[in-house]
């Protein structure tokens, strides 16, 4: 608990309204969308500027009080769980888009607007932003650059990252410091916004940012594959890139999940495939109609045992059904659902859906695989129950041979949810002990006192029991 | 993989520092000590509850959440306290009490949910949960006992409450009815709200109705009419619009007699009970009236009466007769799409725009059929919102307990209306369209902008 002297401290910087600290309140601060984690923090703080930012940093910086950033809370790797106590700093009163510049391609924002907002905005005036994370309606845009979120339309536009070109941010000292623009070229010293692009809330904290623009495409059409095997759908997806074709979205449904979303959304699928592709092209309407015909073709060639094009944007928006109803397919099934994003190199896509549907079998777990063929991205999603440690323990086994599966495979533990406090334990499989090190060393120039946000992303000596909030 | 880093977390309740262990009641000396868990927590449907996997998805699609930005103030917070109650981690005190009643209940949550949690029923319990705590400890208020126990159950008290509006009215002496002690006993919300209200029909009116309003054509249908406590009192007329378009439209309309109120009210503020009494007198009397179908026209009133199924799922003696009844109910909406089209006689000529009752979009799925009766009068044209099934703050009696958060969200509504720049907004149940007035007024449109039921606006065409 916070002592009375510093609460009498921190109020007048927000003032009462926005200082949070009664037993419900807390408790409404103590979770993220993350399952099974949960710890209260000691105060939640949300600030209308950056001098109240900063001032909140001074303070909890000179009292080492653990500081945890955080947006709209719907990161499903811990990142914003207060796991040491401390105050949870809500950013979502940043929530102006402080201009659309036009000539620049470029929008200045707080990081407290969702992500959906700025879509609209943008969109509005003819541009796109379109990094699009399954959270977009309500992640705020500091969330997603902060995890590095990603989306749907990946393969062909990249994520949060490729779009980030400017931002301000505040140190532990209070110190506000900008990096970058709005230049496309601009390399002068070291690329601290890449850095901070990803940190989870580790570095610093973020309060303004800029993000590059494209125009919106003219229009876009979806085609469905299904397939009778998964080596045939590997393959098509090679070959269509292979074709140089980039198709906006290239989106992965395994048999197990197809089966699951059509008992939810009674959509007829052929349930005798062993999966599914959808496949969404955008761009001017005569690239696109013959990018869509040539997908097609070599779809055919390459072994889809079926393949239907949509002839309009409605009709393709029903195609796409079937993946924007899997996560709510899945979730009705049992009362905890487990997501993962386990990802490897596009090549690797047929081998690593094997892998998982071996491990769940071998633990004898559901896990329905569905995600980002496009961009190797899958999300591998145990439905499980929280209560039943036994099964929990289980679950954990499984992911753990996962996340080694697709390491081997040449990807990554985690392509698109961060690190967190979920994957830390994994950490070092991917960036060596010596990455961790080098990490750590970074931490500690911005972070000195640890107070940004502690027990992410490093998984640390003091790991410590998840309810235990307080020494 | 989540799990991996900490240990899941235990379910079982921890010691935690910032929030006490619940006390035993005070005032109940005798019950068992500190011990025992509070039998009052089982009533907690802790399996529904644990399908909020807290994603955050319902978060947008909540006003109260729209209107502060803070989590104790969204669904997902909202079930994350009744599992912190219900797990012994948090108090059943006042601070959960007015999280609990500051929901508007309407259920957009539900729409938005990937998982298809049931809030509605769970911010019920949580709500009976409350006010069986206050009850032991009766710490209920004079007015709320006065309403819930004195007025809904009693038709004839309703029908007074409405004598006595329509007296205030139609003498003319609305400002003199605010000294009568009427308008004095109401709360300061209830009289503000009482400037949206209706001319109320005449009690000499309202007995001229005849117990049975016959078909026009030949009768496909014999329905019987659900009038609604409130709806009767302060929208007659619209429930005589109703039964005409009904009749119109080849059914026998039947003013079913001892029907009570639905029993939403109670419902919502905890009043189980009390609502169970009242579903069982409807369905006795719908069933000695032998009817096809049973009709309402106020969206918060047909959810409910959708419900009794659930209200009796544990109950063997009335839950096949709860499953018959709410097999019959219907949106008069609902029906009318399925009915030979009416015939209208009058273009209206207007732009109007359509306010969704939370209650029968969220709560009834039904959401096309009110925009497709609208489209169908020559002449109107229908301009949507950007949000039309986002709750206009009225919610039951939110407006009243809330009016505060009430207004706000009301105000916000006020400038998606003005965008579509719509000369009548319809509605499909009657606390909206109170409401919808209340902001017309708040934003100083009287006579330029009004708003109705869409049984009134059906009928007007006719």
């Amino acid at each position: 608990m916070l002592t009375e002297g510093l609460r009498q401290q921190l109020i007048p910087i927000v003032g009462q309204k926005w200082f949070l600290d009664s037993p419900n309140e807390l408790h409404a601060y103590s979770y993220d969308a993350t399952p099974l984690l949960q710890s209260t923090p000691d105060a939640v703080a949300i600030p209308g500027s950056v001098q109240e930012v900063a001032a909140i940093l001074r303070l909890a910086n000179e009292r080492r009080i653990p500081v945890i950033p955080r947006g709209s809370g719907t990161n499903l790797a811990g990142g914003t769980i207060p796991v040491q106590g401390g105050i949870v700093l809500n950013m979502n009163r940043f929530n102006q888009i402080y201009e659309i510049d036009e000539k620049n391609l470029t929008a200045t924002l707080g990081p407290g607007v969702t992500t959906a907002d700025l879509h609209t905005a943008v969109e509005a005036v003819g541009l796109f932003y379109p990094p699009d994370p399954g959270s977009m309606r309500i992640s705020t845009v500091g969330g997603n650059v902060a995890q590095g979120a990603g989306g749907m339309r990946g393969l062909k536009y990249g994520v949060t990252k490729d779009y980030v070109m400017g931002l301000e941010y505040v140190l532990p000292t209070g110190e506000v410091l900008r990096c970058g623009g709005k230049n496309v070229k601009d390399v002068a010293g070291y690329d601290l916004t890449r850095l901070m692009v990803g940190s989870e809330g580790t570095l610093g904290v973020i309060t303004e940012i800029t993000v590059k623009l494209l125009p919106f495409p003219a229009t876009k059409r979806t085609l469905v594959v299904y397939c009778r095997n998964l080596v045939d759908a590997a393959r098509i997806v090679e070959r269509i890139i292979a074709a140089r074709i980039i198709p906006a979205t290239i989106e992965f449904l395994d048999q197990a999940t197809m089966k699951v979303v059509d008992d939810f959304a009674k959509l007829g699928l052929p349930l005798d495939m062993a999966s599914m592709l959808l496949i969404e092209q955008d761009g001017a309407e005569a690239q696109v109609v013959e990018d869509i015909g040539k997908i097609a073709d070599i779809a055919r060639q390459a072994g889809a045992a079926q393949v239907r094009t949509a002839a309009t944007m409605e009709e393709g928006a029903k195609l796409l059904t079937a993946r924007r109803s899997a996560l709510s397919a899945l979730s009705r099934l049992r009362p905890t659902t487990i997501l993962e994003d386990a990802t490897v190199p596009r090549a690797k896509l047929a081998e690593m859906v094997e892998e998982i549907e071996r491990i769940a079998r071998k633990y004898n777990l559901q896990i329905c695989t569905f995600g980002h063929a496009g961009d190797g991205n899958l999300h591998p999603t145990c439905m499980t129950d929280e209560r039943n440690h036994e099964e929990i323990a289980r679950v954990e086994q499984a992911f753990e041979e996962i996340f080694l599966a697709a390491i081997r495979f040449g990807g990554t533990i985690t392509g698109e949810h961060g690190v967190g406090m979920a994957k830390s334990k994994y950490l070092h499989l991917k960036v060596g002990e010596g990455g961790i090190e080098l990490m750590e060393r970074l931490k500690a120039a911005f972070d000195p006192n640890n107070i940004l946000n502690p027990g992410k992303v490093f998984a640390g000596q003091n790991r410590r029991r998840i309810v235990v909030n307080q020494p | 993989m989540t799990a991996k880093t900490a240990e899941p977390m235990d379910l079982t309740p921890q010691e935690h520092p910032e929030t006490p262990a619940p006390q035993a009641p005070a005032g109940a000396s005798d019950a068992p000590a500190v011990a025992a868990r509070d039998a009052l927590l089982d009533k907690f449907d802790i399996d529904e509850l644990q399908n909020c996997m807290h994603c955050g998805f319902c978060l947008p699609a909540c006003p109260t959440y729209r209107q502060t930005g803070l989590e104790t103030y969204s669904p997902r917070g909202r079930i994350a306290l009744m599992k912190g109650v219900a797990q012994e981690k948090l108090s059943l005190d006042a601070e959960f009490e007015k999280n609990m009643y500051a929901c508007l209940g309407c259920r957009a949550c539900e729409t938005a949910c990937p998982s298809g949690v049931a809030y509605g029923k769970l911010i019920e319990t949580a709500r009976e949960v409350v006010e069986d705590n206050k009850k032991r400890l009766d710490k209920r208020s004079l007015t709320r006992r006065l309403v819930f126990k004195h007025m809904f159950p009693h038709p004839k008290r309703i029908r007074a409450f409405g004598t006595a509006l329509w007296m205030a009215q139609a003498s003319g002496l609305q400002k003199i009815a605010d000294k009568t002690g009427l308008i004095r006993i109401l709360p300061r919300e209830m009289a503000e709200m009482q400037r949206a209200v209706d001319k109320v029909a005449s009690p000499a009116k309202r007995k001229e109705r005849p117990p049975t309003l016959r078909s026009e054509g030949e009768p496909v249908l014999k329905i019987g009419f659900f009038k609604g406590c409130i709806m009767d009192e302060m929208f007659f007329e619209t429930n005589q619009a109703t039964a005409r378009l009904l009749s119109k439209a080849g059914c026998d309309v039947v003013f079913v007699e001892d029907q009570a109120c639905c029993g939403a009210l109670h419902a919502h503020s905890g009043e189980k009970s009390g609502a169970a009494g009242l579903a069982k007198r409807n369905i006795e009397a719908f069933e000695r009236a032998d009817v096809d179908f049973v009709v309402n026209n106020a969206g918060g009133c047909g959810a409910a009466l959708k419900d009794y199924g659930h209200w009796f799922a544990h109950d063997p003696e009335w839950r096949d007769r709860a499953a018959a009844f709410v097999a019959k109910v219907r949106d008069a909406n609902e029906l009318l799409v399925e009915l030979p089209p009416l015939t209208f006689h009058k273009p209206l000529n207007a732009r109007v725009t359509y306010q969704d009752s939370c209650h029968l979009a969220h709560g009834q799925g039904v959401r096309n059929q009110p925009r497709q009766l609208i489209r169908s009068i020559p002449g109107v044209e229908l301009a949507e919102m950007s949000h039309p099934d986002s709750c206009c703050g009225s919610a039951g009696i939110y407006n009243i307990t809330n009016f505060d958060m009430s207004m706000d969200i009301l105000d916000d509504k006020m400038e998606d209306v003005q965008r579509t720049k719509a000369r009548i907004i319809v509605t499909a149940n009657p606390g909206c369209l109170l409401q919808m007035r209340e902001g017309i007024m708040r934003a100083g449109l009287q006579g330029q902008m009004e708003a109705m039921h869409i049984m009134d606006l059906l009928d007007r065409a006719l």
